[in-house]
């Protein structure tokens, strides 16, 4: 069978193009302290903001890169070369109509303001550095839902924004945490008061469009007691000459009995560095689940976690990585279990494509004093061509008894039988192998909203496309 | 003509020779069996027909409706009519009868027609309904889990939807119980017609009694030693194929 690799062609993906944007602030490339204040100031932030953010950007140059476990590839970032704030103002409009054209035609073109009408209870579009647009429905509002860009929630709702934003993530995570710290702009705010259950899902979008950029978006979640939300969030950027960087910071928190769902589907270009921390803390009875799907990127780390805090905490990690030539996927997911009869349950699918590499690394803690505590770990891993390649380090710490764990690997590759087998059947040989692909993730897909599982199907689809000889 | 032709035909594998000059004719409408022992080669011609990148044809000509069937892909070969029911069906996990044969279907219908879904499933219901299969099957994954006579029902099932106009069947009775054979047997003859040829490749004598074939050959070290009507399969059946063996050895020596 056939199986040579051949580089896909991104050009296809719907979210590279850009259009020239004058934007009226522009931090300039490289980070010092004078970035931080021309951040600071263009924002207005209060000192408390200014304060974190200098703690970051220290924190930042004091930790060295983690490239004794992560790939060495991330020395490629040249840090002095970014642009780290870029926009057209910090005010989102409420209405499209209010939108720049130059912007709006972008967002228009990825079908974010036809999504609204149709499924979504509320929108966010952030380009660049800053929240363009963000609207909520009147009826979701009208319940006390609050939704608007990280600027803003830290300006009008301090009393809630204070009390939880860099906790559940402090600044000195990891490097990109600190980074993000320093210099984050745009992303959501999102505080869902005791009681009410969001129907539809809320939605960001993150748009980078300019090159040689950073985009640092920091995302809030508060799900009060007995709450219930649904997000999603969706990136894309063109396909730049250079490197670009995405490190995002998303926190989430759910009170007793809430129930918190993330779901993000990424299709960046294979040129973008994706260094994203997310981590949510469930409460006594509550739910943190993360649907994360990353497709393209140059290099993606990214492990969400949850931290099951209070008794009967649940927490769910599923995640599907699809690697492409030129591309690694370091993913995987972290459970945290902090009380007694809390349950974790990771189910993570990779795939790799040509000489694309996918890595899980899974880090599960239960300790000793616990009773009760489960989780079950599955990843599996698909391997398409003969020099695609997959890892897995799971990290699984159980102290004490009563407590049980399951884990499961397994690394699979499309046989050429399968595909042999395929074409007797009628279908061309790449169809054959999208088909394989989508019945391999088809468990996890089924839990996506529909509008996104067939958007997922139709991304695997270009991706396989070029994938045989 | 139609007919499938295959002319002196020579495939090996791994610089093995497997097929070693087999000429057969099946035309429209006929049923030839190919009997054989183990390793004489039978699967491989069904698989070199179907289009196995893994078999070389070192000569020979196969010939489908006058057109030259060696210089096409599978896929290809598969959209103009040409059908293998597999002896070991690959599994598919995650996608469903329903969704691989849809797509199957799909893949015969011209350039931006959409197959109509309410017809597709008609018909679907209508075919597992003559080979007694439960349509709580069209959600199983293809062949995953399936017990052997789910898989040679699958096949067959496959069989009836994309209409071919050859089909080749593998061993389609290895591993089936007699109810099974029965009912696979009864979905093959409803799908007889002067529209289409089938070549049955198979081991016993025991599938003829149910499908009962036009011609029968006797296939032994890649070649056709002998051929007959259906009654050479009894008398195969009675004499065993040390029988054919010395017809195959009268061959190579004459």
């Amino acid at each position: 069978m056939k199986t040579e690799t051949k580089a896909v062609d991104i050009d296809r993906n719907k979210g590279n193009f850009s259009y020239d944007v004058a934007h009226a602030y522009d931090a300039g490339i490289g980070l010092t302290e004078k970035t931080i204040h021309y951040i600071s100031d263009i924002k207005e932030d209060p000192d408390w903001v200014r304060e974190f953010r200098l703690k970051g950007l220290k924190t930042f140059l004091e930790k060295p890169l983690p490239t004794h476990w992560a790939s060495k590839d991330l020395e490629a970032i040249d840090f002095d070369k970014i642009r780290y704030y870029l926009s057209g103002g910090v005010q989102p409009k409420r209405n499209w109509e209010d939108v720049p054209d130059d912007v709006k035609r972008t967002f228009e073109r990825l079908g974010i303001p036809e999504q609204e009408r149709k499924f979504l209870a509320g929108v966010e579009a952030q380009f660049d550095s800053e929240a363009v647009y963000s609207n909520i429905k009147k009826a979701v509002g009208e319940q006390g839902v609050i939704f608007v860009g990280s600027t803003e929630g830290l300006k009008n709702h301090p009393e809630i924004f204070r009390k939880w934003f860099g906790k559940v993530i402090p600044i000195g995570d990891n490097k990109f945490s600190a980074l993000n710290s320093a210099v984050f702009s745009g992303g959501s705010f999102i505080y869902v008061p005791p009681g009410v259950k969001v129907k539809h899902p809320l939605q960001a979008y993150f748009r980078i469009n300019a090159e040689n950029f950073g985009q640092f978006e920091r995302t809030l979640i508060i799900c009060d007691e007995g709450s219930e939300l649904t997000y999603m969030e969706g990136c894309t950027a063109p396909k730049f000459n250079t490197a670009t960087l995405h490190s995002a910071v998303v926190e989430l928190v759910a009170l007793k009995g809430a129930k918190l769902q993330y779901i993000t589907v990424q299709n960046w270009s294979s040129n973008v560095f994706n260094l994203v921390t997310k981590r949510g803390i469930a409460h006594e009875d509550a739910q943190v689940k993360w649907i994360d799907c990353n497709i393209g990127s140059r290099l993606t780390m990214k492990y969400p976690g949850v931290i099951m805090k209070g008794r009967k905490a649940r927490g769910e990690v599923l995640s599907i990585a699809l690697a492409n030539d030129g591309q690694h996927q370091d993913t995987g997911a972290k459970m945290i279990h902090a009380a007694d009869e809390t349950t974790s349950n990771i189910i993570s699918k990779s795939i790799s494509i040509g000489k694309g590499r996918a890595t899980y690394r899974g880090l599960v803690h239960v300790p000793k004093h616990l009773k009760n505590c489960k989780n079950n770990t599955e990843c599996d891993a698909l391997l398409i061509n003969s020099t695609s390649r997959t890892d897995t380090y799971p990290a699984i710490t159980v102290r004490g008894t009563g407590n049980a764990v399951q884990h499961e690997a397994s690394v699979s590759q499309v046989s050429a039988e399968q595909i042999f087998y395929m074409q007797q059947r009628g279908l061309s040989e790449a169809q054959a192998m999208s088909l394989s692909v989508n019945g391999f993730v088809n468990d996890l897909v089924r839990q996506f909203p529909m509008e996104y599982s067939v958007e997922l199907k139709r991304l695997i689809e270009l991706e396989m496309e070029g994938s045989v000889g | 003509m139609k007919e499938l032709s295959i002319e002196n035909l020579h495939v090996t594998i791994a610089d093995q020779k497997i097929v070693r000059g087999l000429t057969l004719r099946v035309p429209r409408g006929e049923v030839h069996a190919i009997m054989g022992p183990n390793g004489s080669g039978k699967s491989t011609l069904a698989k070199v027909l179907a289009g196995h990148p893994d078999y070389e044809v070192t000569a020979g000509k196969v010939i489908m409706d006058g057109e030259n069937l060696l210089e096409l892909d599978p896929d290809e070969r598969a959209r103009r009519g040409l059908f293998l029911a597999f002896q070991y069906p690959s599994e598919i996990p995650g996608v469903s009868i329903a969704n691989f044969l849809r797509a199957a279907v799909q893949s015969r219908l011209p350039e931006g027609e959409e197959l109509e879904a309410t017809e597709y499933y008609a018909r679907l219901y209508e075919k597992m309904e003559l080979l007694g299969m439960d349509r709580s099957f069209t959600s199983r994954s293809v062949n995953e889990g399936f017990s052997g006579g789910e898989k040679k029902r699958n096949e067959i099932l496959q069989f009836a939807m994309l209409d071919p106009k050859y089909a080749v069947l593998d061993e389609t009775d290895s591993g089936l119980d007699i109810d099974a054979l029965k009912t696979v047997a009864h979905g093959v003859n409803s799908l007889r017609g002067p529209d289409l040829g089938i070549l049955l490749i198979t081991h016993y004598q025991r599938l003829l009694n149910y499908i009962v074939p036009d011609h029968v050959h006797v296939m032994v070290a890649g070649r056709i030693v002998r051929s007959g009507r259906k009654e050479l399969a009894l008398e195969l059946e009675e004499r065993g194929y040390d029988w054919a063996r010395e017809d195959e050895r009268e061959m190579a020596t004459s």
